[in-house]
């Protein structure tokens, strides 16, 4: 008995006869109450993500948003997709198994700072090294919200909380060198209160071929209000914050007056206005310069430095779902489509017959 | 001189040695040759969690053993007949098995100062006649090994590495079995080494020759053929089993099998067999850890494939939040637990039945799961079938039970024709019109299976409590309850499902022994030979344990006395009597190996004196 018929065709070539449609931001839109607080940042990241979608082309029936838990994992309930909210940390988990099953849907999670970098920390670091084509958003917003301001594996070292009332002893953890520590194939960071800016790194990630990593600086006005503002406000954000573009120069500050030179590999801050250096002299981004892109992720807490947001680094590899499928079709070839009978009947077997 | 051929309705043999010196192989060669012979046959792998523990050491000692015979043959055997002894570590650790008068093949070489120092004895024991109630024959068969192969200018310790061949053509030659299939699995097996081909070939044959020519065995022996029913047959461990029965139920059902697993002893064979076969379209997954194994699968069966994962205690207790995750999805799911000895990492290679508990309540809150065991290793082949199909159509996980025993042993099995197997029937939904992800079937009350991909029903699921019918997020304490109660109403209903739970022996008596998984075996011949002794005792074998045959409890009231031997300290009992309000006389052994038949014999004699 061969295996001929396979349940999942029937799916296949519905999901493929579908008739065409252009979405509106609208469609993605679930009829469930949005029930994340008021002002929260979460409410531009799915805004952002149902902006973005309609422009990818994708029958919404093949798209699916998996969660763990946290205030970021409610994201499933609101978008009118294929959606299933997991157990904590386990999103990345349980989105591996999805889409090496089906790899024809586009399958993204919704994360946190807790949820993605703590208790699912393994999942996130071995999904990134397979390179399965998952699209990760990682709401960093530096706190435990839905349990109500403990600290988080990226708060600051010292933070004051309801768990460290003294200051929290951990030293933080910089989830873009955990992404590039891991191996992953697309590295990029985004505001919340940049909306057009993570639209277009929303999309970047949507269209890698790979397991994409976008960490999102999101605002918990909560428990943690304020922890970007330097990043995101009108007269500080000028001077702090460095955004990237593939074959550009480093150029940031108010009216582009300062640019990263490297001194070696160590980044410094030169002004362009004083004469002494040009735009010639300074770094031109490469998205796929895996040194480079370390150096950028480290360019965190470091005095004097802006903090870098874009695509830092965004490379093709082998994808691990594709190496699977591979393994089957090239088994298919050599040795026919499996046979029930004929495995259970294969080497050494003896017949007794009938007396 | 001529030898004396005696006839033997069964035997059994061991194996033993260090743990690098090749017992296990030996002993898996003498199965394979001895199940194409027709013999019915049982056999107990019995190996040291260290992989190379150090040389001539008692905790290095590696042990097969096969009972073998032209009956039927239901357990390993509780006393060997023949003891293969490669050094005197192996000897002294499994002397204690061999029946008073039994045959011991010694190899002499093994015997050297330093190794019987390691294994504790101040003298020789094949010189101090300590050994006399034993018939010994000591073998230099180290030295003739190298002998045998000695111009194939191999290294010394390469040549003796085949000695256990050497062994094994003794072994052949005393039970009249013939060379050729393990002559066929040297080449195989070596294919890309002739050297290694032909000395082992040469040194197989040098043993079975010495056996035949040597002055010192006067006696060899023949098993006849049993009669089994006819049919084509293979050997097949309980791991290999349970790996062709998802195999086979994906097969049947038209679904893609996914396996998530983390490599974990004694499971990971299920894994190594199905990795093998991707021309079935199975895909393994080796994941980060035991969560993400089951994760994975879960994420694969939301995708409309057969999501298993296997693995042993302590990875069950890393799956157990995931378990429950499964239960509120209501997504089919297998989980095969192949218990070992515990608590903890405990005894990672010996056998035990103490996840049972684990199995039926180990979640946090009202998560019930559907557990089924296998009693012996082709036994591993249908009720891996039958937990996908109870999965399927149940919309649940279901707990398949297997054990260290059952799972590396191996016996002869039948091979079904495929196309007699029961039905898997699966439809996903697509009708758009009258679509709730939480509505239910009136029979089963299994919820749609929808997959991602079709057009028209998108819709999200997840953890938090659902409300009925819809599947919204639901914080309403009534609809909590009955949700509740409706999650265990389905696994009930299981009981409607499955076929009814036989007595082996009278339908009524003196005494019931009730067991479950891999004490089958055990059990059953305790109770052939005391029924034979005209002993008013039946076997109730349970293959279902959550939710129970309809009729275990009318059938435990017809026996004035109910005996549950397990490999825990009473936890079927437990449940028996929780369920059934009946007074039960518990057998435990947690020993890290199964019951000996002659262990329960004592017990019923006991209850029946």
């Amino acid at each position: 008995m061969t295996m001929t018929t396979r349940l999942i065709d029937e799916i296949l070539k519905m999901s493929k006869e579908a008739p065409t449609q252009k979405y509106t931001q609208k469609d993605f839109q679930s009829d469930q109450d949005v029930r994340w607080c008021p002002g929260c940042g979460d409410y531009s990241i799915l805004a952002q993500v149902q902006r973005v979608l309609p422009e990818l082309n994708i029958p919404k029936h093949n798209i699916v948003f998996i969660s763990g838990i946290g205030c970021s994992s409610r994201f499933p309930y609101y978008m009118d997709t294929y959606g299933l909210h997991g157990i904590h940390g386990r999103a990345a988990a349980i989105a591996s198994g999805l889409k090496i099953a089906r790899p024809e849907l586009s399958v993204w999670v919704a994360t946190g700072d807790g949820d993605g970098l703590s208790i699912g920390g393994n999942h996130f670091i071995h999904i990134c090294r397979r390179n399965i084509n998952v699209k990760i958003i990682l709401f960093n917003n530096q706190i435990y919200g839905l349990t109500k301001g403990q600290y988080s594996p990226t708060s600051e070292f010292g933070k004051i909380t309801k768990s460290s009332p003294y200051g929290s002893p951990d030293h933080p953890f910089n989830p873009l060198l955990v992404a590039l520590g891991a191996e992953a194939s697309f590295v990029a960071r985004s505001l919340d209160r940049d909306p057009k800016h993570l639209q277009t790194i929303i999309k970047r990630a949507a269209l890698h071929h790979g397991t994409s990593f976008v960490e999102v600086y999101q605002n918990c006005n909560v428990f943690n209000d304020g922890a970007f503002s330097a990043f995101t406000e009108k007269g500080t954000k000028e001077e702090n914050v460095l955004a990237l573009e593939h074959g550009k120069p480093m150029v940031f500050g108010t009216n582009n007056s300062k640019g990263i030179k490297l001194d070696g590999f160590t980044p410094i801050v030169v002004s362009l206005k004083e004469g002494k250096y040009s735009i010639n002299d300074l770094v031109i981004h490469n998205e796929k310069d895996t040194i480079l892109s370390f150096i950028l992720a480290r360019m965190s807490n470091i005095e004097g430095l802006p903090r870098p947001i874009g695509v830092l680094y965004s490379v093709e590899r082998e994808l691990y779902e594709e190496e699977v499928d591979r393994q089957i079709k090239e088994s298919i070839n050599k040795n026919g489509q499996g046979d029930l009978q004929k495995l259970l009947l294969h080497g050494e077997t003896w017949t007794i017959k009938q007396e | 001189m001529s030898k004396q051929l005696k006839k033997l309705d069964e035997v059994t043999i061991r194996f033993a040695g260090d743990s690098g010196d090749g017992m296990q192989l030996t002993g898996s060669q003498f199965t394979t040759t001895t199940a194409l012979l027709g013999n019915d046959l049982s056999t107990l792998p019995d190996y040291p969690a260290e992989i190379r523990a150090p040389a001539g050491t008692l905790f290095g000692v590696s042990g097969f053993q096969i009972h073998f015979g032209s009956t039927e043959i239901n357990t390993p055997g509780d006393m060997c007949d023949v003891l293969v002894a490669m050094n005197p570590a192996a000897l002294k650790v499994n002397l204690r098995s061999l029946r008073d008068g039994g045959i011991i093949i010694a190899n002499r070489d093994g015997f050297t100062d330093k190794n019987l120092k390691l294994a504790g004895y101040e003298k020789n024991p094949l010189e101090d006649g300590s050994l006399d109630k034993y018939k010994v024959h000591s073998v230099d068969i180290t030295r003739l090994t190298t002998i045998a192969v000695e111009d194939l200018g191999l290294s010394p310790k390469i040549a003796e590495r085949s000695k256990n061949f050497f062994a094994l053509g003794i072994m052949y030659w005393m039970f009249t079995r013939p060379l050729e299939p393990t002559i066929r699995w040297i080449q195989e097996k070596f294919k890309n080494n002739s050297e290694i081909v032909e000395a082992n070939i040469r040194v197989l044959k040098a043993g079975y020759a010495y056996g035949e020519t040597t002055e010192i065995f006067h006696a060899r022996y023949e098993v006849e053929s049993a009669s089994l029913p006819p049919g084509t047959y293979r050997s097949i461990t309980g791991n290999e089993a349970a790996a062709w029965g998802l195999l086979t139920a994906s097969v049947k059902s038209g679904l893609d099998l996914f396996l998530g697993s983390y490599p974990i002893t004694p499971a990971s064979e299920i894994l190594h067999e199905l990795a093998k076969h991707k021309n079935f379209r199975v895909r393994t997954f080796q994941a980060e850890d035991e969560i993400a194994g089951i994760c994975s699968a879960i994420g694969a069966s939301y995708g409309g494939a057969i999501g298993a994962t296997t693995t042993s205690g302590p990875g069950m207790a890393l799956k157990t939040e995931a378990m429950g995750l499964a239960v509120m999805l209501e997504l089919p799911l297998v989980i095969i637990d192949v218990q070992r000895g515990g608590p903890s990492t405990g005894l990672p290679t010996k056998t035990e039945q103490a996840d049972l508990l684990q199995a039926v309540y180990g979640r946090n809150s009202e998560a019930p799961i559907p557990v089924i065991a296998a009693c012996s290793p082709a036994g591993c082949f249908d009720m891996a079938y039958e937990a996908v199909r109870i999965a399927t159509k149940f919309m649940t996980p279901v707990i398949l039970l297997t054990d260290g025993y059952i799972a590396n042993g191996a016996e002869p099995w039948l091979i079904p024709d495929v196309k007699s197997l029961p039905e898997i029937q699966i439809k996903f939904r697509t009708e758009r019109e009258g679509f709730f992800p939480y509505q239910r079937e009136i029979t089963t009350l299994s919820r749609p299976w929808v997959v991602p991909g079709t057009p028209g029903l998108e819709h999200r699921i997840g953890g938090l409590e659902k409300e009925h019918i819809t599947g919204n997020v639901s914080y309403d304490p009534e609809n909590h309850e009955f949700m509740v109660k409706l999650r265990q109403e389905k696994i009930n209903k299981i009981a409607d499902d499955i076929p009814p739970a036989e007595i082996y022996g009278d339908q009524n008596g003196e005494l019931l022994i009730v067991g479950w998984g891999g004490t089958m075996g055990s059990i059953r011949t305790a109770v052939i030979n005391k029924r034979k002794e005209g002993k008013s005792v039946s076997h109730l074998h349970l293959k279902y344990l959550n939710p129970f045959q309809k009729n275990v409890g009318d059938s435990l009231a017809k026996f004035k006395n109910i005996l549950v031997p397990e490999l825990n300290l009473g936890q079927l009992a437990q449940l028996l009597q929780a369920k059934f309000q009946v007074k039960i006389i518990s057998l435990n052994k947690v020993q890290g190996s199964p019951f000996r038949a002659i262990e329960i014999e004592k017990k019923i004699d006991e209850i029946l004196k």
